[in-house]
């Protein structure tokens, strides 16, 4: 889990261009939109995009974003749950 | 009606975004493909907002914000853009992943970004001006498609303030496939002399130049606009010469009254004998200053003209490297500036001191 | 009081229909448009779209165009001529004509086809296919075959790019410097878009349901409209014009680059700036032609600028996209002509799929089409990107 949410952190900061954003700056627990890094919903498209890029799952209805997309540690639960499958 | 320039801003392959009057000195090149010289954009777009933004989205916000700044305004009664290109970058980024990754795992980014209104969108969004927004994409008349725009909304009394811009990028695609048309020289030698050569072909050149336009002048005001003719694929130079006689007796003047002409001269044989034809024409022996060795050529440069233009009218003077024959005159009333690109998009614009 | 400026004609081809009354049967007989791809090449099978349903050779036989011209520039011209041919003038040189076109990717069509051989290899591709790529260049082949040049330009504003190009028609007219205006817009179906759209998620995989608490987004559409505007002096004396366009306002809603503001902020100055222009109040509407693309996010949007302006008891209303799709730079355009013709013939559109009210809203679109209604004033909504939002209204001359 700590290896994904680390592998988790440097991918979003290259696919969404977060100039200047290390990865520690980004808390595991820490909301990615609004508050925290402020995204938004095109943002929520590109992580989307990513988990089928880097993890080979799809996420079909985009209302499904807010759910997994809340923090780092989120996604990568989401992200072990669907391998488990 | 009177419009007033309020505020002028550009950003090109010249110095042109540091607070000089003009540059502070001027940028040789060596290249045919001319890249504009970039502020620090994070003075004008935080970093949110900056991570999506091409290059000539930052451009265009940049000489928006430079010209507002100018203006001493922060939210005009509406924005108007010109561009033939749009935003070629993300088009180009769009295009080549759907073709690579053949229509799979694409992201919206580059395509959202792609929108030929974008600058506009995104200059309205960061001002937070919810008024007209207008962008119009016609090639070689773009921008002057936008001046007409802003100089008949002024006219209808609605707005008395108008954000008006020209830009367009050039990338490496672009600037591929338009060297293939034939475009731009393949030993261009230094741009400074681009002007004394008669061969084929030009530079490529690419910016965003952005002007407050009002229908009142203020402390700010460094010029005025006159006018803006457009003429369309002119059957031959008499053409053009007619529009230039009744262009100027619309405004009630002669060719005599015009102090300094302002010509798109770019280094091209063929395009450059409309110049030579229209000023031992009209305007024999008349001083003439030029800009395209200094911005390149686009179809929207006619923006970096009249950036020129008004910034002559306001400093009266004009940077020796900007001169192309005759001496600069005393008092500089009247600039006629007459411009074509690849000679079928010919257009006159009248800036006059106010 | 700025004299009007006069509907004398419209055309329009889109995937209802090749002409006007083909259009307007589509919608008498309950007939929407959306079908699998058929013409264009694409790897999204699985969206329905509303394609003109014609091959490139058969369009280049209609507009009398090269088989090599894009497919917008097909389009744009077909309509264009129909709209001229319906206003019963004369020749484009007895008036100062101008062509004020809108479109969204230009010959993308074309460029989409160079790209991959220019990929490989950048000295590769066939230049023609790329020397359409400039929106401009689609209004140039349309604007030569007509034997416009006193004035011609291009728009685009995304999705309101076609509202747009009414507007600055019109404002040439007010202004004096042109007498006739053929204004509108043309977008043909490509890959490019259709990938783009797929990229927002955005795209129903079932035909849309715009207004619909079941909505799940938007079909893309193809095709072209025009309206012809004129003058009040060269209106004087002439029958059977169609309408006036007594108001027209864009605003922005600068609140994201794609979304709208949940409670549809530019979407009402627009409006509201119309109606003002018009000097109408929101009672005096009888219809609006809504620009209810069928995503969450803009029938939203919309739907509570619309209660916000007119109330709990909103003027008929339907969004005609449920039939033609969303022809993007050309939907402005299209949807003025049907709103001009509402004026003229007194015509309601049924917005198709539709059956749940949305539960946000007090009020649900109509769903059957009549014709002979009386109806003095008509709106028509356009929103696009960049949060660029556009308001026509039409009205009955002579008023």
């Amino acid at each position: 889990m700590e290896q994904l949410i680390a592998d988790l952190k440097a991918q979003i900061i290259e696919q969404l261009n977060l100039q200047e954003v290390k990865p520690e700056d980004i808390g595991d627990d820490a909301p990615l939109f609004k508050e925290g890094l402020g995204l938004d919903s095109i943002d929520a498209l590109e992580l989307i995009v990513l988990l089928q890029q880097y993890y080979g799952i799809r996420i079909a209805n985009p209302d499904d974003g807010p759910r997994i997309f809340t923090s780092v540690r989120t996604i990568a639960e989401f992200i072990t749950e669907q391998k488990a499958k | 009606m009177k419009i007033y320039i309020n505020g002028t801003g550009a950003i090109s392959p010249q110095q042109t975004a540091v607070g000089a009057a003009f540059w502070p000195a001027v940028q040789d090149y060596t290249t045919n493909r001319l890249k504009v010289v970039d502020p620090d954009y994070k003075q004008w777009i935080d970093l949110k907002q900056i991570r999506r933004m091409s290059r000539v989205i930052k451009m265009g916000v940049g000489a928006a914000q430079l010209s507002l700044q100018q203006a001493g305004i922060s939210v005009p009664d509406g924005i108007i853009t010109g561009t033939a290109y749009g935003c070629l970058d993300d088009t180009g980024v769009f295009l080549q992943k759907m073709v690579v990754q053949e229509e799979q795992m694409l992201t919206p980014t580059a395509f959202i970004q792609s929108t030929h209104n974008t600058v506009g969108g995104q200059i309205a969004l960061l001002l937070g001006c919810h008024a007209y927004n207008n962008t119009f994409v016609h090639r070689g008349f773009s921008f002057e498609s936008a001046l007409l725009d802003a100089i008949m909304f002024l006219r209808e009394g609605e707005a008395r303030q108008l954000l008006v811009g020209g830009l367009d990028e050039i990338t490496h695609f672009s600037h591929a496939i338009l060297q293939r048309f034939g475009l731009y020289k393949t030993n261009p030698g230094h741009s400074g002399s681009l002007l004394q050569l008669h061969n084929k072909g030009t530079i490529a050149g690419e910016g965003a130049a952005f002007f407050v336009l009002g229908a009142a002048s203020t402390p700010h005001t460094k010029a005025c606009l006159a006018g803006v003719q457009t003429i369309y694929k002119p059957t031959d130079n008499a053409a053009i010469q007619q529009a230039t006689t009744l262009f100027l007796a619309a405004h009630g003047l002669l060719a005599a009254d015009i102090d300094l002409l302002i010509t798109g001269r770019n280094g091209d044989v063929d395009d450059d004998q409309w110049y030579n034809t229209w000023t031992t024409a009209h305007f024999p022996g008349k001083p003439e200053a030029a800009f395209k060795h200094l911005c390149g050529e686009y179809p929207t440069a006619t923006g970096f003209g009249m950036w020129l233009g008004a910034n002559v009218l306001a400093h009266q003077q004009v940077p020796a490297e900007a001169m192309y024959s005759g001496t600069v005159p005393a008092k500089i009333n009247n600039i006629l500036m007459y411009n074509h690109h690849l000679t079928t998009h010919h257009s006159l614009i009248l800036m006059q001191v106010c | 009081m700025m004299a009007p400026t006069w509907i004398a004609g419209g055309g329009v081809i889109c995937g209802i229909g090749q002409h006007v009354q083909a259009c307007v049967q589509a919608f008498q007989r309950m007939q929407p448009g959306m079908a699998p791809l058929q013409f264009l090449r694409s790897a999204h099978t699985a969206f329905p779209v509303v394609e003109v349903k014609a091959a490139n050779d058969h369009l280049a036989q209609l507009s009398g165009l090269p088989l090599s011209t894009a497919r917008t520039a097909m389009l744009s011209l077909i309509a264009a001529r129909e709209a001229w041919t319906s206003s019963g003038l004369d020749e484009v040189r007895d008036y100062r004509t101008a062509f004020v076109s809108a479109n969204t990717v230009g010959g993308m069509d074309k460029t989409e086809d160079f790209f991959p051989a220019f990929l490989q290899d950048q000295g590769k591709g066939r230049l023609h296919g790329v020397s359409q790529h400039e929106c401009g260049t689609i209004t140039e082949v349309v604007a030569d075959a007509l034997g416009i040049s006193h004035h011609i330009t291009t728009i685009s504003t995304a999705c309101s790019s076609g509202a747009n190009a009414l507007m600055y028609g019109a404002r040439l007219i007010h202004n004096n410097l042109a007498d006739v205006v053929i204004a509108g817009g043309a977008d043909a179906l490509t890959r490019f878009t259709l990938n783009g759209f797929n990229t927002l998620m955005i795209l129903d995989t079932a035909p849309s349901r715009p207004f619909d608490d079941s909505r799940r987004g938007l079909n893309l559409g193809e095709g072209a409209g025009y309206v012809v505007l004129v003058s009040d002096a060269v209106a004087k004396d002439r029958k059977g014009l169609w309408a006036t366009l007594s108001g027209f306002a864009n605003a922005n809603d600068a609140y994201h680059q794609t979304a709208s503001s949940p409670d549809g902020t530019g979407n009402y100055l627009a409006m509201q700036g119309a109606l003002h222009m018009a000097g109408l109040q929101p009672a005096d509407i009888r219809y609006i032609n809504l620009h209810g693309t069928g995503t969450q996010n803009n029938d939203l949007s919309e739907g509570l600028a619309i209660a916000r302006l007119f109330g709990n008891t909103p003027p008929p209303a339907s969004s005609t996209k449920s039939f033609t799709g969303h022809t993007l730079g050309a939907s402005g355009g299209i949807e003025a002509v049907f709103a001009a013709l509402s004026v003229r013939d007194g015509l309601l559109y049924p917005n198709a799929q539709f059956t749940t009210q949305m539960k946000e809203l007090p009020f649900s679109p109509i769903t059957t089409f009549s014709a002979g209604n009386d109806l003095r004033h008509v709106m028509s909504n356009s929103f696009g990107f960049g949060g660029n939002c556009s308001c026509l209204v039409f009205s009955k001359g002579g008023s």
